[in-house]
């Protein structure tokens, strides 16, 4: 099997089917390791990952640890909120001071999309993208991407309904890029405030009614909706957004009979989806999308960084 | 660019004679080969046939080689740090980039700190450029106190200062009331009203709308929020018929909703930026901060509708729209960047791209450029007439370089045309008769015979 080699993992857009099925095959092999009792590897011994997040998060910071410690690699979480960054050092100047450092990667979080990409401009080590702005989050589509696979076998040919604020969401823009780079067919489904402008141009059909999207897809994602990036009122309230585009089981009958639920997290319940159909262990793989997400990041970064090459990283 | 700034040059006295020059008469809408003769820093005789045998004994002359000697570039947008924010530019690097672009009158826009809302900040810009001796420098007023669209600022005693325009800059003024009380009030000296047509509470974004904001997980600017403004102010200006003039112009439909309001008679003009003819929003692609804009670059389609504009004249003026910004204001994630771009030292050579792609003649793109600007704001530049100012530009409109912004003169590097490839250099600018500018590939040439 061919481990693909990348210099940074900015985003899912660019690139190539290859790249991400070996990424996901890569991400299979780890799933035995982190089922058994001995979890932990070697592989990147030695190795300095930095975890920078600007933003707050709990789970995708604590998955990148975790990740990054069963393949035996340091880690070292930069709590933003108290550093430096508070007193007005520029992202560059902390990337700068980070990279003087020669971490072997930084995992980044930023509420400005490009920062990241900004960011990779100025460090010679590996950088992955843990979602910046409304940009994209691409770790989340490649779990995304490994729980569908192991549930259908494929991603070639599903119909995937991707539910609610796609406007401010990142995740809905790396998983519009890799589900259509793998063959499967996307729609977004939300009212129209929360539909960023020409969303069909990256070659999605768009729904303003659950009834209408969900009809026969295979899986249905829903999306957090992001009241804390909502500058004005895209709503008219949460009780009439649930009464709509809340996911329940009336709204799930539109689906296929089997098809998936599938939820970034964390979950708003009673907002987005009801408890009833999240909970549902036969529908909801909500579960294994975290699950998932672990070995994804350890593939990610056994393939910008592990081995014994290491393009772009600090050994050369 | 390698060539040589003359300060000290001294007034001009006496006669020189250009001869040898594919002269550029925009009023005249003409082009011929011929001369130009300058008495103590006025144009007093130009033709085909003027000095045909050669310069008159006793007569200083310059032999131009075949190069275009036109008007000097008349350029009525530029943003300086001066007051203010002297580490961006000052009047004296605004004025030395300008020299090098071939611009030789500039106005000054007022969103300085403190804005020229007062009349004591025109007489400083006056007094300044005495000093610095490079391009003509004149100066806006502000429309309203501080530039927030609130209250009118002292648009009379402004007008007695000097001020040539009001402006709020690059903030619209959201309040139709405001604005019409503005047109309505400026009537009494029958002063010219320049505005940024841009609905404020749709243009919040960091880029326009569209597909490439999608992709970018950008906030969207949408090319609606222009159009709405431009119809509100044509409506204003029809009915309180005062003089507005709309700028940077870059959307299709406001081409066509200005190109309507002309037909109708009404006395409306306008004019747009060098980037909404050259640039779309392509060029923020991987979160280039420096092709972050007010307004922003547009897609390809009002982009061509901008260039059909400037052929077809309802578009009357090309501005650069200079706008210096640091490194700490553009090496940042795009949302936080400050727009703008800086344009003193590009316009012309970006300008020349209409003319090599066959939308305009050259005495067509010096009447954008130098001829109606000078008019529209009452300067006395910008044009071939006996007694005019001797405000020349001599270039080679053929010369092909690529711009580096390391090369630039501006203080600060933020252009959006970094590494285009144009056509087109400034061999000499002449302000007054002074030759204020020279590049090292046009040898001094100057006999007293």
């Amino acid at each position: 099997m061919g481990v693909p080699r990348l210099p940074h993992l900015l985003g899912i857009e660019g690139l190539s089917p290859e790249t991400i099925s070996g990424l996901l095959d890569l991400s299979e092999t780890y799933i035995d390791q982190n089922r058994s009792v001995a979890k932990r590897r070697d592989m990147l011994a030695g190795r300095t990952i930095i975890n920078l997040f600007f933003e707050n998060s709990t789970r995708t910071r604590t998955s990148f640890e975790v990740a990054a410690k069963r393949l035996g690699a340091d880690v070292i979480n930069m709590d933003v909120a108290t550093s430096s960054v508070r007193k007005g050092e520029t992202l560059l100047d902390t990337a700068m001071t980070l990279n003087a450092m020669r971490p072997d990667a930084i995992v980044v979080r930023h509420h400005e999309s490009g920062a990241v990409n900004l960011l990779a401009q100025k460090v010679n080590c590996a950088v992955i993208n843990a979602g910046d702005g409304q940009h994209e989050h691409p770790t989340q589509a490649l779990l995304d991407a490994v729980t569908i696979r192991r549930r259908r076998g494929s991603l070639e040919g599903l119909l995937v309904a991707i539910c609610g604020d796609i406007m401010h969401s990142r995740v809905a823009r790396s998983n519009i890029h890799l589900l259509q780079i793998m063959g499967a067919r996307v729609r977004v489904v939300g009212p129209p405030t929360l539909m960023p402008t020409d969303v069909d141009k990256m070659g999605v059909e768009v729904h303003y009614s659950m009834k209408t999207g969900l009809k026969d897809v295979d899986i249905v994602m829903m999306l957090r909706l992001q009241t804390e990036r909502m500058q004005g009122s895209f709503v008219p309230s949460i009780s009439e957004y649930f009464h709509f585009f809340g996911l329940d089981r009336v709204k799930l009958q539109y689906a296929k009979p089997d098809a998936l639920i599938m939820h970034p997290g964390p979950m708003n319940r009673g907002v987005e989806i009801d408890s009833e159909v999240a909970d549902d262990l036969d529908r909801s793989v909500i579960h294994e999308q975290v699950e998932m997400g672990v070995t994804v990041r350890m593939a990610c970064l056994d393939a910008l960084i592990g081995g014994n090459r290491n393009q772009f990283g600090a050994e050369t | 660019m390698s060539g040589k700034i003359d300060k000290t040059a001294p007034p001009h006295a006496g006669s020189t004679a250009y001869i040898n020059a594919r002269i550029i008469d925009p009023t005249g809408n003409t082009e011929y080969l011929g001369a130009i003769l300058i008495s103590d820093g006025k144009i007093a005789d130009f033709g085909p046939n003027l000095f045909a045998s050669g310069a008159p004994y006793g007569i200083q002359s310059v032999d131009c080689q075949g190069l275009y000697l036109a008007p000097g570039v008349v350029d009525t947008r530029v943003h300086t740090g001066e007051p203010g924010e002297e580490h961006k530019e000052t009047l004296e690097s605004a004025g030395t980039a300008a020299a090098v672009g071939g611009i030789t009158s500039m106005v000054l826009l007022p969103d300085t700190e403190p804005p020229f809302d007062d009349a004591s900040l025109i007489e400083f810009v006056a007094r300044r450029a005495r000093q610095v001796k490079l391009a003509n420098m004149y100066a806006y007023g502000a429309l309203t106190v501080g530039l927030e669209g609130k209250e009118l600022a002292e648009i009379g005693l402004l007008t007695e200062a000097g001020a040539v325009a009001f402006t709020d800059a690059d903030h619209a003024v959201g309040n139709a009331q405001v604005m019409r009380r503005a047109l309505y009030y400026a009537k009494t000296f029958d002063a010219l009203i320049v505005h940024l047509p841009q609905e404020p509470t749709l243009s919040g974004g960091t880029m326009t709308s569209g597909e490439m904001a999608t992709r970018l997980g950008l906030s969207g600017s949408p090319p609606l929020a222009e159009v709405m403004m431009v119809e509100r102010d044509i409506r204003l200006a029809e009915m309180t018929g005062g003089r507005l003039h709309l700028t940077k112009i870059s959307t299709a439909e406001s081409v066509e909703a200005i190109a309507a309001a002309k037909a109708r008679g009404l006395r409306i003009t306008c004019d747009t930026a060098a980037p909404y003819f050259a640039l779309n929003d392509l060029a923020v692609g991987d979160y280039r901060t420096f092709g972050k804009l007010v307004p922003p670059l547009r897609a390809e389609k009002d982009r061509m509708a901008v260039v059909e504009g400037l052929k077809n004249g309802t578009i009357d003026a090309i501005v650069s729209d200079h706008r210096p910004q640091d490194q700490d204001s553009k090496r940042v994630p795009f949302a936080q960047a400050e727009p703008g771009g800086i344009g003193l030292e590009t316009l012309l050579p970006i300008s020349l791209e209409l003319v090599h792609a066959g939308h305009l003649t050259l005495p067509r793109l010096f009447q954008l450029l130098s001829s109606k600007p000078a008019a529209l704001f009452g300067l006395p530049g910008g044009k071939l007439a006996k007694g005019a100012p001797a405000d020349l530009v001599l270039f080679d409109a053929d010369y092909a370089w690529k711009i580096d912004r390391d090369d630039l003169w501006s203080k600060t590097k933020n252009s959006p045309f970094d590494e285009r490839p144009v056509q087109g250099r400034v061999m000499a600018t002449i302000v007054g008769g002074r030759t204020i500018y020279r590049d090292d590939s046009f040898g001094a040439v100057t006999a007293a015979a």
